[in-house]
């Protein structure tokens, strides 16, 4: 089989940015088409080089598709994920340095407004996007006994994806943004973005539509959950107007505070739904399979999913205390945000129960270990979320890096590890390998990985408390004690303490990439004793 | 339809609609008949599947 079809098609598109290029309105939209020409015309010249024997599908590092299921676009997706999980770190990283040593700031492209973009983005939507896809496709093929509906499409979805982060980044280094949190790129972005999801959606829903399983088992409510959710923010959240059909520059339609309020009912939601929703789908498949045990109860799980449905969805407006938003509004987020404190904890109490009469695994298995700290820091972001929601909390709280704790203890403690332990649940089977290269290794990651965390909320904690008291602290005449410098000043030893833990992080996951790595080339380290590792 | 008109629908019929929504649907869950043992059977899905390759 060749790929002339396709390679006509996507030529035809690298015409057109080149097009775009040329009648450009405006410099950063002729640099963002000059980007997407190379991108394309790179991915024709692979395309009609590229030819498979008749019948074949595509082969990925020595695997093609022989089984029941459509794995490719998955080994693919798995690949993708680890590789974007290193780069957003490593951005993550740099950001980190960058704020305890300024010089680091790099003007134009490198500096930090336009890098920490590239940061969320890289780690949100290219490494959780990536597991979120291939995890999902994974998972639905297992629990309806299907193949994935729509052929090729799939991969459509896969390359898409990856064209929308190039283009994202991209725009990111060369200033062009939207500036709305977790949605910065810009109106055209945004568009191919919405395609891409639509086949997306069409993929997922068909295959459970062709399902050999009469019930649709409950990690793909999450996953479809998530699917639709964040389709809904997107195209909501992005609703603007072009300056000009060539040009980079959009204006939102809303304005002032409802613009505000919109931008944070995606934010909020975007957690809720992108890293929350999606990445049960995950727990709900992943933990009982590696703990070879169905999930503790399926009716919580039920209720778990239909309370964090018709929660989430209100909590956004608690990113916005104390601003113009009306007083109602405010209190309604707080609320709601308190009340999700329940399916939240519901929803850990199910995934940690279903190690019940297994617990021994914990000390044997280090992939279970992994998939069940995510669960626990799920729990205690879910803890310290609603609290820091409630008003005279949110005023310590808010804009200090209190905030970014909290969020990082989220994202690298139930994400990244929920996805960690997901990938070394996937590589060997994917690969059809006996088991992962090293459990050693994996140990290491854990470790590595739980320390990095512990290291950076921690100094998140002291560092914005600090800031925060500081801020508010008055004296007896009524003037503020501290200046904003005086503040940035003290909180420099915890900015340095971040780094570490931050680099901890990163090595650990370059660990689980030489580890999966070796697992696809099918080597085998020296076994220890019994080919289990202990817990230290 | 203004906003006044809106919110005073949302903070009453939709307010209720919703709750009904999630109560029936919570309350189908738990005690749907033969409940247990359809919830049971859910649980056990994702170690159906006929994989050839894996463990």
């Amino acid at each position: 089989m060749k790929f002339g079809m396709q390679a006509i098609i996507v030529g035809f598109f690298a015409f057109l940015a080149l097009l775009g290029a040329g009648f450009a309105a405006d410099a950063a939209f002729r640099a963002h088409a000059y980007v997407l020409f190379l991108l394309l015309a790179t991915g024709t010249i692979f395309l009609l080089k590229a030819e498979v024997g008749e019948g074949r599908t595509v082969s990925i590092f020595g695997a093609s598709d022989d089984g029941p299921y459509d794995d490719g676009v998955i080994r693919a997706g798995v690949i993708a994920t680890a590789f974007w999980g290193v780069v957003g770190f490593l951005v993550g990283v740099v950001v980190a340095a960058q704020l305890a040593f300024p010089h680091l700031n790099f003007e134009p492209w490198l500096n930090f407004g336009r890098v920490r973009p590239l940061h969320t983005s890289a780690v949100i939507f290219a490494f959780g996007g990536n597991a979120l896809i291939a995890t999902s496709f994974y998972v639905v093929q297992r629990t309806s006994r299907a193949r994935l509906f729509g052929g090729s499409l799939a991969w459509w979805v896969f390359w898409g994806y990856q064209i929308f982060i190039a283009l994202a980044a991209t725009g990111y280094l060369l200033g062009i943004t939207e500036g709305r949190e977790y949605a910065e790129p810009e109106w055209y972005v945004d568009l191919f973005l919405t395609v891409v999801w639509v086949a997306y959606l069409v993929v997922y829903l068909g295959t459970i539509l062709k399902r050999n399983e009469p019930h649709i088992y409950v990690a793909n409510w999450f996953y479809l959950a998530f699917i639709v959710t964040v389709a809904l923010l997107h195209v909501v959240n992005n609703l603007s107007v072009p300056v000009s059909f060539l040009g980079a520059k959009s204006y939102s339609v809303f304005s002032g505070v409802q613009d505000a309020l919109t931008q944070w009912w995606y934010g909020h939601n975007a957690v809720g739904f992108f890293l929350t929703a999606g990445f049960l789908g995950m727990m709900y498949y992943f933990v009982p399979k590696q703990a070879n045990r169905p999930v503790y109860s399926y009716r919580l799980s039920i209720i778990h999913f239909w309370s964090l449905i018709f929660l989430y969805i209100w909590a956004g407006p608690h990113h916005l205390h104390y601003t113009a938003l009306p007083d109602w509004a405010q209190t309604l987020g707080m609320v709601f945000s308190i009340m999700l404190w329940m399916p939240s904890w519901g929803g850990m109490i199910n995934g940690l129960m279903t190690l019940s009469g297994a617990w021994d695994k914990l000390r044997t298995d280090p992939v279970i270990r992994m998939m069940i700290l995510a669960v626990a820091f799920y729990g205690m972001s879910t803890f310290e979320g609603p609290m820091m929601s409630i008003k005279t909390v949110n005023s310590l709280s808010h804009y200090t890096d209190w905030t970014i704790g909290h969020v990082h203890s989220g994202a690298l403690g139930w994400n990244g590890m929920i996805t960690f332990g997901a990938l070394y649940y996937l590589f060997p089977r994917l690969w059809n390998r006996d088991g992962l290269y090293s459990l050693r290794l994996v140990s290491w990651h854990f470790w590595l990985a739980t320390i990095g965390i512990v290291i950076y909320a921690a100094s998140m904690w002291v560092s914005g408390i600090t800031q925060g008291l500081m801020w508010r602290e008055f004296d007896a005449q009524g003037y503020l004690v501290y200046s904003f410098a005086e503040t940035v000043a003290a909180l420099h030893p915890y900015y340095l303490m971040r780094l570490v833990g931050g680099l901890l992080y990163l090595s650990g996951a370059l660990v689980m990439a030489y580890n999966l790595a070796q697992t696809v080339r099918g080597a085998k380290s020296v076994p220890t004793a019994a080919g289990v590792v202990a817990a230290e | 339809m203004n906003y006044h008109v809106m919110r005073e629908f949302a903070d009453s019929w939709g307010l209720l609609f919703m709750f009904a929504f999630f109560f029936c649907a919570a309350m189908f869950a738990l005690f749907r008949p033969n409940a247990k043992k359809f919830a049971r059977d859910a649980a056990e899905i994702p170690f159906k599947e006929d994989e050839s390759h894996g463990r």
